[in-house]
């Protein structure tokens, strides 16, 4: 025995899935220290973001948080419309079908209401069990013994030992990432997700949107307004603010070499989106952050020993289509991580392979990595065969093809179907040539007027809150060359080519007669997304405690 | 245990807060009274020690009937236990000397007595850091002064401290003193919660405080001269030998300045401000 501090479980992160985890562990008699770098949980979360209770889950988040919905979320989604744009030819498509597939519930969520209130919750139960939640603590690394896992370091406190660890710390999880089970190194594993919440002031979103009292709509974009990039856009309706947004592969977004602020506003400033968005555009928050996918990089084995990794720690999030899932996927594995550990004392085995045995008696697996999709990708995910379908899609025969009635039938059926969305392969086709010449073929021209002038970058950094760790950057660029890292100026969401008031800048720099590009690097303005752990060549980590960007909205 | 700490009503010094007549006196009443800033580090090392060992925190301070606030002040933000105002006419106007009379006796009053008794280090208002030291003089206990970090051995019951020696930040001594003690603290002090369970009991601590701040007047107990059975002689200004032979207003800034206007489009005008300006540049 060490005089270290022990608890029995250890949740890193008051995201979804650490809160569901340790409500899960309370909920057991399991004495639970719930440990979170936010000054307030939500603080630095981000996500579109729609909230899910499947039918099929085991657990649900109002299931574990009596009232979540009454107390935490926006509104109910009854309406999701999937619209493919040509230029200002528009053609819709009703998915509510894809969106109540296995769907008990789904509601628009911002995080920082959310989660803080799931921080209460959790706050008062885990008390009970003689911990609690701490927020402002930043968890910086593992604790080892004779190459096990037993604990966590912490910079703001003394190391603690635990007999479970559950890492629910999120998308570049550094936890997951020193125990050798995630790196940060391929683009095509992650999705660049960027945001804003639009104050929607005096009129009602109803009134807008044409609901009934306090139901919500969702509304996705794909096609010919991203230039090119794979992936697509979304607009939810909050309570009283709208959450408008883009979602891409980050490979795509790094190849193309685009600059994701300036994607968001051609979706902002689209005729297509010019009647729900209000001409008096007040951007109420500006925020971004990377999530993974699931199909490529969900842990098949996210435990180990005492280490459970849950939600996106362990690559949790399922695109399915146009369906986002990762905060429901996050609830139901940190609630069972909760189980795993009753179910480990019972039986005298590891909690990590406890929480794998649970994950696969709940079919998570299989939803994460649908067989389907594998079968898609080996087929289809390749050049020639994106060639043949763009251009066969394009060709007179497919554009001729595409004006059948029964085309416009089967498109809808496509659409809204979760099993075409499963095997979607990830490739230009599916998010930028069909939506296109589907709007081409079948769309009409938008008659809504679109006025809105979004914020600058510079007025977007200027409006959030930071604390700055003045002297104590949280990244550091490890080669500076453009080779290595210049894909960051482009893909950090408050970086851009012609703007010095970012994160990443491009430096020419002279050495005689040879011009070096090279990239300079500030920290101040970073939004934690992630994104340059990946695309750049840095030694990246988390802010300390408290320190960094807070998010209001999330 | 009992913790108390020592603070004082200040004028909010801070900008935009403070206001002066035009003789450059300070509009009392037009200015916010708040807890002196340098006590606040006082009220964080009584927090600790409590968090860290248990035991009740009070914070007393002498002055007018409305400093009750500047004592709540201290139970909202350093979940102090108790207050205790000592207030009465008699106490009026009195100099350090005096204070610290009525301190001291204020102190021996508190049952339990105290374990250790903190200040903070000068007054914003009065600067000359005596107090705390001069009323440890009255009850004659071991004092550590410009103290930047502490902590209890419980099974000794000795108070280690860090300080800085004759407030210098770059000699520091480490001592050790037996309880009770007066501790004064220098605005260098820091806390340190390095464990977690430190922290989750201040947390519930300051759960635990927003339902007692919410009644504060039933936690405060206000005494005079009577209560004290101090006699009026010896206290506030009768009691004071401090003789305060003037005041001099804060001089005003000169409100007019030498000054020649010129507009960016006037080349020549731009060109003698530049001329103006180099040699203040360091240039040539
Ligand atoms: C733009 C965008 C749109 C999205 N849309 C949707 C959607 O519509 N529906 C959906 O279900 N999902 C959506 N997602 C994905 C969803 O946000 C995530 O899958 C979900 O938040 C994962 O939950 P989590 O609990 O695993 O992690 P998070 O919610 O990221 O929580 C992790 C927590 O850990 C904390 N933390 C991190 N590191 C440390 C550390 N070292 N020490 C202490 N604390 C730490 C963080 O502060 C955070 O509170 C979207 C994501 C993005 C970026
Ligand atoms: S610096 Fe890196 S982590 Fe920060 S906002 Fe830019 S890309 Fe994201």
């Amino acid at each position: 025995m060490t005089d270290r501090e022990h608890y029995e479980a250890v949740v890193v992160g008051c995201g979804p899935g650490g809160a569901a985890a340790a409500a899960s562990l309370a909920e057991n008699d399991v004495e639970t220290l719930v440990l979170e770098r936010g000054v307030e949980a939500g603080s630095k979360n981000v996500s579109g973001g729609l909230l899910y209770a499947e039918e099929s889950s085991s657990y649900t988040i109002d299931d574990l948080f009596p009232g979540f919905r009454e107390e935490a979320s926006e509104r109910e989604i009854t309406e999701y419309q999937m619209h493919n744009v040509s230029g200002s030819q528009v053609k819709s498509f009703d998915i509510t079908e894809l969106h109540e597939h296995d769907t008990e519930w789904s509601d628009s969520v911002l995080r920082r209401k959310m989660d803080s209130w799931l921080e209460q919750r959790v706050h008062e139960m885990t008390v009970e069990t003689g911990g609690g939640v701490l927020t402002d603590v930043r968890v910086d690394g593992l604790l080892w013994e004779d190459d096990e896992v037993v604990g966590v370091s912490c910079a703001e406190l003394d190391p603690i030992e635990a007999d479970m660890i559950v890492a629910a710390d999120g998308v570049n999880s550094e936890l997951a990432r020193e125990a050798g089970m995630m790196d940060w190194e391929e683009p095509e594993e992650w999705f660049h997700g960027v945001k804003a919440v639009v104050d929607l002031p005096d009129e009602g979103v109803e009134e807008r949107f044409h609901l009934p009292p306090g139901e919500g709509a969702a509304h996705l974009f794909a096609g010919d307004l991203f230039e090119g990039v794979r992936g697509g856009g979304f607009l939810y309706t909050n309570e009283d603010s709208l959450s408008i947004g883009t979602v891409f592969h980050l490979d795509s977004v790094v190849e193309q070499q685009v600059e994701v602020h300036e994607l968001l506003d051609s979706l902002i400033t689209h005729p297509v989106v010019g009647e729900w968005i209000p001409d008096e555009y007040t951007e109420l928050e500006y925020a971004a952050k990377l999530t993974p996918d699931s199909k490529k990089v969900a842990h098949p084995s996210p435990g180990q020993g005492r280490l459970a990794l849950v939600g996106d720690a362990a690559g949790q999030m399922q695109a399915q289509g146009p369906v986002i899932k990762g905060m429901n996927h996050a609830v139901t594995a940190g609630a069972l991580a909760g189980d795993a550990f009753v179910e480990a004392e019972e039986k005298g085995m590891d909690p990590g392979k406890a929480y794998v045995k649970q994950l696969s008696g709940e079919g998570i697996f299989r939803k994460l990595r649908p067989r389907r999709y594998k079968v898609a990708r080996a087929l289809g995910e390749n050049g020639p065969m994106t060639a043949l379908t763009d251009g066969l899609l394009t060709s007179f025969v497919g554009r001729w093809f595409m004006r059948r009635g029964f085309m416009k039938r089967l498109t809808g059926w496509a659409m809204s179907s979760p099993w075409m969305a499963s095997m979607m392969p990830d490739t230009r086709t599916p998010y930028v040539t069909l939506p296109t010449v589907v709007a081409e073929e079948m769309g009409e021209e938008v008659d809504s007027e679109n006025d809105v002038e979004p914020k600058s970058l510079l007025d977007r950094i200027g409006d959030l809150k930071y604390d700055t760790d003045v002297g104590n950057p949280h990244i550091n660029v490890l080669d500076d060359s453009w080779e290595a890292s210049g894909a960051a100026v482009m893909a950090c969401p408050v970086s851009a080519r012609d703007f010095g008031g970012g994160c990443y800048r491009e430096e020419k720099v002279k050495a005689g007669d040879v011009t070096e590009r090279t990239v300079s690097l500030d920290t101040q303005p970073c939004i934690e997304c992630g994104t340059c752990a990946v695309v750049a060549d840095t030694e990246w980590r988390h802010p300390n405690g408290g320190k960094g960007v807070e998010f209001k909205e999330g | 245990m009992h913790y108390v700490v020592l603070t004082k009503g200040v004028p909010d010094f801070r900008e935009g807060q403070v206001e002066f007549d035009d003789d450059g006196h300070l509009k009392r009443g037009a200015t916010p009274t708040v807890m002196n800033p340098n006590d606040h580090f006082a009220c964080r090392a009584a927090l600790q020690m409590k968090v860290k060992h248990d035991g009740k925190v009070s914070i007393m301070g002498m002055g007018p009937p409305d400093f009750s606030k500047i004592l709540y002040e201290g139970m909202e933000r350093f979940y102090a236990d108790e207050l205790y105002l000592l207030s009465d006419k008699a106490f009026a106007a009195a100099d350090t000397w005096a204070t610290s009379i009525t301190l001291a006796t204020g102190l021996k009053k508190l049952d339990p007595e105290p374990d250790i008794v903190f200040a903070g280090f000068k007054t914003a208002d009065g600067e000359t850091g005596h107090t705390g030291p001069q009323t440890d003089w009255c009850i004659e206990w071991p004092i550590i002064t410009h103290v930047i970090n502490m902590t209890y051995e419980e099974d000794d019951e000795v108070i280690r401290a860090k300080r800085l020696v004759e407030g210098d930040p770059d000699e520091i001594e480490t001592v050790e003193c037996s309880t009770p003690a007066v501790v004064v603290t220098d605005p260098e002090f820091e806390t340190s919660y390095r464990k977690a369970s430190h922290r989750l009991r201040r947390k519930k601590l300051r759960e635990e405080t927003q339902e007692r701040a919410e009644n504060h007047e039933e936690y405060t107990t206000q005494w005079g001269h009577e209560e004290l059975n101090l006699d009026p002689d010896y206290v506030g200004l009768d009691g004071s030998p401090t003789i305060v032979s003037g005041v001099d207003p804060i001089p005003k800034p000169p409100s007019e300045r030498d000054a020649t206007m010129v507009t960016p489009d006037d080349e020549d005008g731009m060109q003698e401000v530049v001329e103006e300006l180099v040699p203040y540049g360091g240039g040539a």
